[in-house]
């Protein structure tokens, strides 16, 4: 393959009524990214083009994408994977307002993220050095930590699309990760914030999410756990 | 768009989010962070191998202490680093790190709970506390969430393009608001820069592709000095073809770096160190071994490479300890580190140099401060030992934090600045309106990238006087083309061109800063190696480079080096 097509949707409000695909001709490289070929057409043809990057190594999560029909770090996916027929289709992330081209608004990701109260909370005065953790309970919460908060789930969960205050599937597993910390002592609270009505309950178990993660995470499974343990706290309150 | 806050700290890295949690903790409620990126994104998010602090959790590092890790520091440093600073470095680094664990951050685990500490280059004792091999993800992740627990307000993909300064104090900057495109202004008692590293003024760089070091440039045009700026480290481990970072982390776990003949060739370079030599001797060695004609792909398109070899480790440690780097292998070189050698060639990793501080962060000019890659206190001197830049976002980040917020409590700004931040702003309008209206026909992207060759092959691992005379003036010729850059997109939202044209501006004048300085060092020291002058010269260049700004380009000037305990020696590993 020397050269491939790039079909790149294309959105400015400042000038566009509607938005449209436009196609471009791009030179092939072995390896390539999607991500190299839109900074290709950026620096060549069309400097108008917006989207968001920065580490080029699936880390920083400001690259994620749809590209031809699956969620993607536009970095990490190659050109040659994502290839039907000879184009590459890229659009922004699915139900999110588009600001320009792919970058879309993603105010509402980081509000939902900050409800969960995703920090450690403990008010015993810390010891002198660190608080000891096993291995295996600093296991527990292994997978959930490697979010990059790069809105697929977000983006992809019909509980989500029809109501952008349900918390969602990211800021759900920031919410089980300190669920499960052994150093945590804000059960309770957490599980108020994630029993109410914007909480796990909305969650269908549709596992989109899981589908789009780049990391590898299961933010269903987070939900599941999370369920669980609110189910039993309500009946706890009942009591 | 008219921000104002007490305390402005623009960068949302580790060492912009440690200064805001401690000037906020240190009594100012009103503290702000702007930042190009959400901070979660910023560069930091990518460090991998770990944070030095002596802890001595190792069973091979019970002997550990503060004191031993400012000499290997200080030495490591080539004997450049003021040693009073790397003291408070290495004596800060345990309760700082601490800190973070109280916060949450999830570091990787001993059997007895303790934090997990691995052996990393140019260290006597295994002192680098890492969470597998995602050590700034943990990190950055921690601080964002104690920022997000404080309630600081974050003003995120807001781009500081110049500071305002008024008789002699920085009182505020002009913003622009990237997702619109209006242009405002900032007004605070004190700023503070956390704005990252300078590595995409080289080709072949570990860094993301936004660490431009404009704050650098910014600060400089306001005329405060760049501080060692040829010191430029080269990490012996970038994955050939892209240069992503292969971390250190792959040595301190036991990786074999070995050429085209089989060799462990360190062997030849540092017989006791070996692979964990510190990184400029590595770097070398293995440019040496490629040069000599012992590497792969000898002359190929993408320059030679050795191989880092893990595989004797066997697939559960590196599953265990160095998931991202198999993760990484696979998706972005389609190899499987556990069944074949990685191919790595030497690339641009750190900026050692950089906005001239003192301790508390402090520049220069009053009210502007600075902290991580793009300030120089300094502590990494010639050459930064891995995981202790990491160590430096947040002890100096912590430090500047708190010395910012007595600074405001004792000397709020007086008297309204908005005339003179109206007349800023005007001026930057100004200068986008060139780029807008410029009749030339020079791209931005095709001098970024004479930019980045012209300092990787003139200015890069190995230096001497013709080729960085060359490099020089190359430089100084593209910011003469860079006055026919045109813009050709004029929207307002989301404008890359445009600011990409901008930032361009600031890394030729850093380029310049870098080139000068390295021609005017005539030794060898740390990372910055001359063929024409192969040896150190404490007689001459016991000194700190630093670089003023002038309407006609660079102005080199020298200071002293702080030296408290440790004489200088020879270097040997
Ligand atoms: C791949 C890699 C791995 C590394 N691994 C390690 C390691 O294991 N251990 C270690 O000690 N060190 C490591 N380092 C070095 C270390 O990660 C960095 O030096 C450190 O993270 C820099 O942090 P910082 O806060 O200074 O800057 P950054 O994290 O780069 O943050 C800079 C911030 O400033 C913002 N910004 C920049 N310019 C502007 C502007 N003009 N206006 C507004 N905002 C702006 C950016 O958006 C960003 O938020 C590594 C470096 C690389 C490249
Ligand atoms: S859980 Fe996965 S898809 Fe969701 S924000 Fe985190 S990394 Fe992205
Ligand atoms: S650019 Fe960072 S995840 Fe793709």
């Amino acid at each position: 393959m020397k050269e491939f097509k790039l079909r790149v949707f294309r959105y400015d409000p400042e000038k566009d009524a509607q938005q449209h695909y436009e196609t471009y001709t791009v030179p092939y490289r072995e390896g390539m990214t999607v991500l190299e070929a839109l900074l290709w057409v950026f620096e060549n043809l069309d400097g108008s083009l917006a989207f968001r990057y920065s580490c080029r190594e699936a880390i920083c999560g400001s690259c994620a994408m749809y590209v031809s029909g699956s969620y993607r770090l536009a970095c990490r996916v190659q050109v040659k994977d994502a290839l039907e027929g000879d184009t590459v289709t890229v659009s922004p992330l699915p139900h999110m307002r588009v600001i320009k081209d792919l970058v879309v608004d993603q105010t509402k990701l980081w509000e939902n993220y900050a409800r969960v109260k995703p920090w450690l909370i403990n008010d015993e005065p810390p010891p002198e050095r660190e608080r000891r953790q096993s291995p295996a309970d600093r296991a527990k919460y292994n997978k959930e930590i490697d979010c990059i908060l790069c809105g697929s789930c977000f983006s992809s969960c019909p509980s989500g699309a029809n109501n952008d205050e349900y918390l969602g599937p990211h800021a759900l597993n920031w919410a089980n990760r300190f669920f499960v910390d052994t150093r945590d002592t804000a059960d309770r609270e957490r599980l108020e914030i994630v029993a109410s009505e914007y909480g796990v309950f909305r969650c269908h178990t549709i596992f989109n999410c899981v589908e789009a993660c780049p990391k590898h995470l299961n933010p269903t499974e987070a939900i599941q756990n999370l369920k669980k343990a609110a189910m039993a706290y309500k009946l706890g309150l009942r009591k | 768009m008219k921000i104002k806050h007490r305390v402005a700290i623009v960068g949302g890295g580790l060492a912009g989010l440690r200064a805001a949690i401690a000037a906020y903790d240190g009594g100012v409620q009103d503290v702000a962070i702007i930042s190009q990126l959400p901070p979660v994104r910023s560069h930091s998010v990518a460090a991998a191998g770990g944070i030095n602090g002596s802890l001595a959790n190792h069973p091979d590092g019970r002997d550990d202490n503060w004191e031993k890790h400012a000499f290997d520091t200080i030495k490591g440093s080539d004997y450049l680093a003021d040693q009073d600073a790397a003291e408070v470095l290495a004596r800060e680094a345990v309760p700082v790190i601490v800190e973070t664990e109280h916060w949450g951050c999830p570091f990787s685990r001993n059997e007895d709970g303790t934090i997990a500490q691995r052996p990393f280059g140019g260290a006597g004792f295994p002192r680098t506390c890492y969470a597998a091999d995602k050590t700034g993800h943990a990190l950055l992740h921690t601080l964002y969430q104690q920022v997000v627990k404080r309630g600081i307000k974050v003003y995120t993909e807001h781009l500081v393009l110049t500071l305002a300064v008024a008789d002699g104090r920085a009182v505020g900057a002009v913003v622009m608001d990237i997702v619109s495109g209006e242009v405002g202004t900032v007004e605070a008692d004190a700023l503070l820069f956390a704005t990252g590293g300078a590595g995409k003024i080289y080709a072949h760089s570990t860094n993301n592709l936004l660490n431009t070091g404009l704050g650098m440039a910014i600060a400089y045009w306001a005329g405060v000095p760049l501080k060692d700026m040829e010191f430029i480290q080269f990490h012996p481990t970038g994955l050939w073809g892209t240069n992503i970072l292969m971390t250190e982390g792959c040595r301190g776990e036991g990786g074999y770096l070995v050429n085209n003949q089989g060799e462990r060739f360190m062997a030849r370079y540092a017989p006791k160190a070996m692979e964990l030599g510190p990184r400029d001797i590595v770097a070398r060695s293995i440019l040496t071994e490629i040069l000599e004609g012992r590497g792969f792909n000898q002359g190929g398109p993408g320059g030679g490479y050795v191989h880092l070899d893990l595989r004797h480790l066997g697939e559960a440690k590196i599953n265990e300890r160095l998931p991202e780097v198999r993760e990484i292998c696979k998706n972005f070189a389609g190899i499987d580190p556990v069944y074949q050698p990685i191919p790595v060639q030497p690339s641009q990793h750190y900026t050692m140099g950089g906005i001239s501080t003192d301790i508390n962060g402090a520049t220069v000019l009053k009210g502007l401060y600075a902290a991580g890659e793009c300030a120089c206190v300094s502590v990494h001197g010639a050459n930064r030992l891995g995981g202790n830049s990491l160590l430096d976002t947040i002890v100096f980040g912590k430090l500047a934090g708190q010395h910012m917020a007595r600074f405001v409590a004792e000397q709020p700004l007086q008297g309204s600045v908005d005339k003179l931040l109206e007349e800023k702003k005007a001026e930057v309008e100004r200068r986008f309106r060139e780029l807008f209206d410029n009749p030339g026909t020079e791209r931005e992207s095709a001098l970024r990238v004479e930019l980045q060759q012209n300092m990787f092959h003139n200015v890069g691992i190995f230096r001497q006087a013709d080729t960085l005379e060359a490099g020089l003036a190359k430089v100084r010729e593209l910011r003469e083309r860079y006055r026919n850059v045109k813009v050709h997109h004029t929207g307002r939202i989301y404008n890359m061109e445009l600011i990409r044209a901008y930032e361009l501006r600031g890394m030729l004048d850093v380029a310049e800063a870098i080139a000068a300085g390295a021609l005017a060092r005539k030794e060898s020291r740390g990372s910055h190696a001359r063929r024409d002058y192969p040896e150190r010269d404490d007689q001459n260049f016991l000194k700190h480079t630093l670089a003023f700004h002038t309407p006609e380009g660079v102005r080199l000037d020298y200071s002293p080096v702080t030296i408290t305990r440790f004489q200088p020696q020879a270097r040997k590993y």
